[in-house]
């Protein structure tokens, strides 16, 4: 057993640190978040070379023959800098479900692209009235059109869909158990997209597709027996945004102990009162216990072991911890945190949607009671 | 990062298992809640004791096996996974050989280490007095130089164990004019002297959980001495920091935690939304307190002392166990007031003595309040209040 990071992980985080500390400022975020398209294309270009995208894939299709694991360490820094753009939507959801399912064919037909940074990916899963990521909330349905299929429906909550190229529809092929994952060219004919006003200022899109064509081929995985491998998409996901959380109340734990040695009242820091010196040491408790159930279910993943329980541990614990970890960083804040001009805000908006996303604690606190045999 | 054992953990746990469940089969022990610090079964510590896993860190010279910090927390987790009696031998594994190993003579260490090892010497300690809790450098026994000798005189109280303890590991005043930090000294005391007596104090459960325990001009023989004199502050310390490191904290009462599992399944109480989330949530909150204890494991493994690591997992575990008894009498309901010996008692009653007994969990050991003022100024470095 060991919790330390690699020195190779070391490395990449600091490079990671540096970099993003460099190129992704607050006002970078900001203008991101009011933008339409919500990315810079130039940034993800540089992230292509510098082999982040690629970091997790086999180099065979030009990627950095990186674990799970490292990725891990990659996320936990844009959690960290409150990374704008389509980078968890393509590799996360996207790229490492194709690699994980896809056919040797598809993976050579889309993964190269993908981690060269020409192409966006997303993975449209919800849809509106539900939320339980439960194989029956499927309704999008793609029927069996002279040996092909058309996709008709609406996903909701679809990240960086609007800019997508390609997109990973969830739909039923049969009106029982039948699930199966498309993938569905995102600029084609008979989809179209509204992006939604955000807390957090990413870019969640309603995608409703309209008699949508896709080729028999574009069948990802098995026909009608999807719903397993979605269930690991999910698990992934969950465990992404874990990394993603991880960095985000790290830094808010940091700033606010900085803040709690910086600010004076009663001309004192108010860092020496025991009331704010424990409500940091809580804060403390709760962002190492995050860090190792995160790592935990990540590794897990990484070695290709079944981890419903540990991932189910993860985004419940991370998801409650993170709940605490602002409750107090705003409390020690004071009225300067809940102003925009403090950055603590984009931290708040991103931790509760990434809170929200791919299963809550209630959520897993369901999956787990299962995985204990209630 | 790896979350593995080893093969050969893996079969060190399997091996442990085994034991315990044989011990078990044959009748020796049931499986109890608090059964590493209230559970006295000296024939358990000496079938442990040949197994090797007692002092199972230390250097062999002394009798140790020279394991990893991973293996003896494999053990003992197995052991409160089990609620093995293992209060005889547990100070002495846990705090006090390490202490003498750190700060002791070779006299010292050669006289105590290889017998706690065998398992022939149960320790207690003499840390807190009545007017000396959390304030542990207001500590008011004294112990004064008389030739080659140390009279003590004074009180300590809240020791586990005790009417158990052959030897109590006792920090005096030896030097009054000092600052309080700087005049106080460790000594090994032996309970047969003259002079030492005991007093029960019954704890809220009704058990006999610690004494009083009274000094009255014990002679002490100067090379019972631990460590330099009036060093005994950092020393006690040195030795909090082991005190609060291990999987004790989180599963104390590891048998009720299993068991209020089973229960809510065989009982179908698990089908309640309601309680499915809570039984859901003490384990999601076992396994992270398990990581966090495994933590300072490895901080050992290291060679480095625990410090706010274990002052970090304590203050977490302890208020997982305090959540475990308090979900327990929940799901319980009215059956979990039932004592031991009534009608339609249920768990043994456990869930009742857990519940009452782990208001003490976050006491003892450093309070939770005094582990987050360490975790606020050693780990994060705020200004002392």
């Amino acid at each position: 057993m060991k919790l330390a990071l690699t020195e190779e992980q070391e490395m990449l985080r600091e490079t990671a640190r540096d970099f993003l500390a460099d190129k992704c400022s607050k006002q970078f975020v900001k203008r991101m978040e009011e933008s339409e398209v919500g990315y810079s294309r130039e940034f993800w270009q540089d992230m292509a070379e510098l082999g982040w995208i690629g970091l997790a894939f086999p180099g065979e299709y030009g990627g950095g023959d990186m674990s799970f694991l490292d990725l891990a360490v990659l996320l936990e820094e844009m959690g960290r800098a409150c990374l704008p753009g389509p980078f968890f939507s393509t590799v996360v959801l996207g790229g490492i479900s194709i690699l994980d399912i896809g056919s040797e064919q598809q993976k050579q037909q889309y993964l190269p692209s993908l981690i060269r940074g020409e192409k966006i990916f997303t993975l449209a899963l919800t849809e509106p009235g539900h939320d339980n990521y439960d194989a029956s909330s499927v309704t999008v349905k793609a029927a069996r059109d002279d040996g092909n299929y058309t996709i008709s429906g609406t996903k909701l909550f679809v990240p960086d869909a609007h800019i997508a190229d390609d997109l990973l529809c969830v739909a039923r092929t049969k009106p029982k158990g039948g699930i199966t994952i498309f993938l569905v060219d995102a600029k084609g004919p008979g989809i179209k997209y509204t992006v939604l006003k955000t807390m957090a200022g990413d870019k969640l899109c309603e995608v409703v597709f309209d008699q949508v064509p896709v080729p028999r081929a574009n069948i990802l995985g098995r026909l009608s027996q999807g719903w397993s491998t979605v269930q690991k998409i999910i698990e992934r996901a969950a465990v992404g945004k874990c990394c993603e959380l991880i960095g985000n109340i790290q830094r808010v734990f940091e700033m606010t102990v900085d803040y709690a040695k910086e600010r004076k009242q009663f001309d004192r820091p108010i860092g020496s009162f025991q009331v704010i010196q424990h409500y940091c040491a809580d804060m403390a408790t709760d962002v190492d216990a995050a860090r190792f159930s995160t790592y935990q279910a990540a590794w897990m993943l990484s070695e290709g072991l079944p981890c419903t329980k540990e991932v189910a541990v993860a985004k419940a614990w991370v998801g409650e911890a993170s709940k605490r970890v602002f409750a107090l960083a705003h409390q020690i804040h004071g009225a300067i945190g809940v102003t925009i001009e403090h950055d603590l805000h984009y931290y708040t908006r991103r931790a509760k949607a990434a809170e929200l996303s791919f299963g809550d604690a209630d959520f897993y606190r369901e999956v787990l009671a299962k995985e204990m045999g209630f | 990062m790896d979350f593995s054992f080893t093969e050969e953990q893996n079969r060190f746990r399997k091996e442990v298992r085994g034991f315990l469940e044989e011990e078990i089969k044959r009748g020796y022990w049931e499986p109890t809640c608090d059964a590493w610090v209230q559970g006295f079964d000296p024939g358990f510590t000496e079938r442990v004791a040949k197994r090797g896993w007692i002092g199972l860190t230390w250097p062999k010279e002394y009798g140790g096996q020279d394991r990893s910090h991973i293996d003896r927390l494999i053990l003992t987790e197995e052991m409160l996974r089990y609620g093995a009696p293992a209060a005889c031998h547990w100070f002495g594994d846990r705090q006090v050989g390490g202490a003498i190993l750190s700060f002791g003579s070779e006299e010292l260490k050669n006289e105590f280490l290889p017998r706690i090892v065998k398992g022939e010497a149960y320790f207690g300690l003499g840390m807190s007095e009545p007017g000396t809790g959390s304030d542990l450098a207001s500590l008011q026994t004294r112990a004064v130089e008389d030739g080659d000798y140390y009279v003590i005189n004074g009180q300590k109280t809240w020791t586990s164990c005790a009417s158990f303890s052959e030897y109590f590991d006792v920090y005096v005043r030896t030097d009054p004019e000092a600052p309080r930090h700087r005049g106080i000294s460790e000594f090994i005391v032996d309970a047969k002297s003259p002079g030492v007596s005991r007093i029960p104090m019954i704890d809220i459960t009704g058990t006999e959980a610690w004494n009083d325990v009274f000094f009255d001009n014990v002679r002490v023989h100067k090379r019972y001495l631990v460590g330099e004199k009036n060093r005994g502050f950092y020393q006690v310390l040195h030795q909090l920091d082991y005190e609060r490191s291990g999987m004790e904290r989180l599963m104390g009462n590891y048998p009720l935690f299993d068991a209020i599992m089973q229960f809510a399944k065989e009982n179908e109480l698990s089908k309640d939304p309601v309680i499915r989330s809570k039984l859901a949530q003490l384990q999601i909150e076992f396994e992270v307190g398990r990581l966090l204890v495994y933590r300072v494991a490895l901080v050992m493994e290291e060679g480095r002392a625990p410090n706010w690591e274990s002052a970090m997992s304590k203050a977490y575990s302890t208020e997982f166990e305090k959540h475990v008894a308090g979900v327990a009498m929940e799901v319980l309901g009215p059956y979990g007031q039932l004592k031991v010996g009534s009608k339609y008692i249920r768990l043994r009653g456990m869930a009742l003595h857990s519940y009452l007994g782990s208001k003490g969990y976050s006491l003892q050991a450093g309070t939770t309040e005094i582990l987050k003022n360490i975790l606020a100024t050693r780990r994060l470095g705020l200004p002392s209040s």
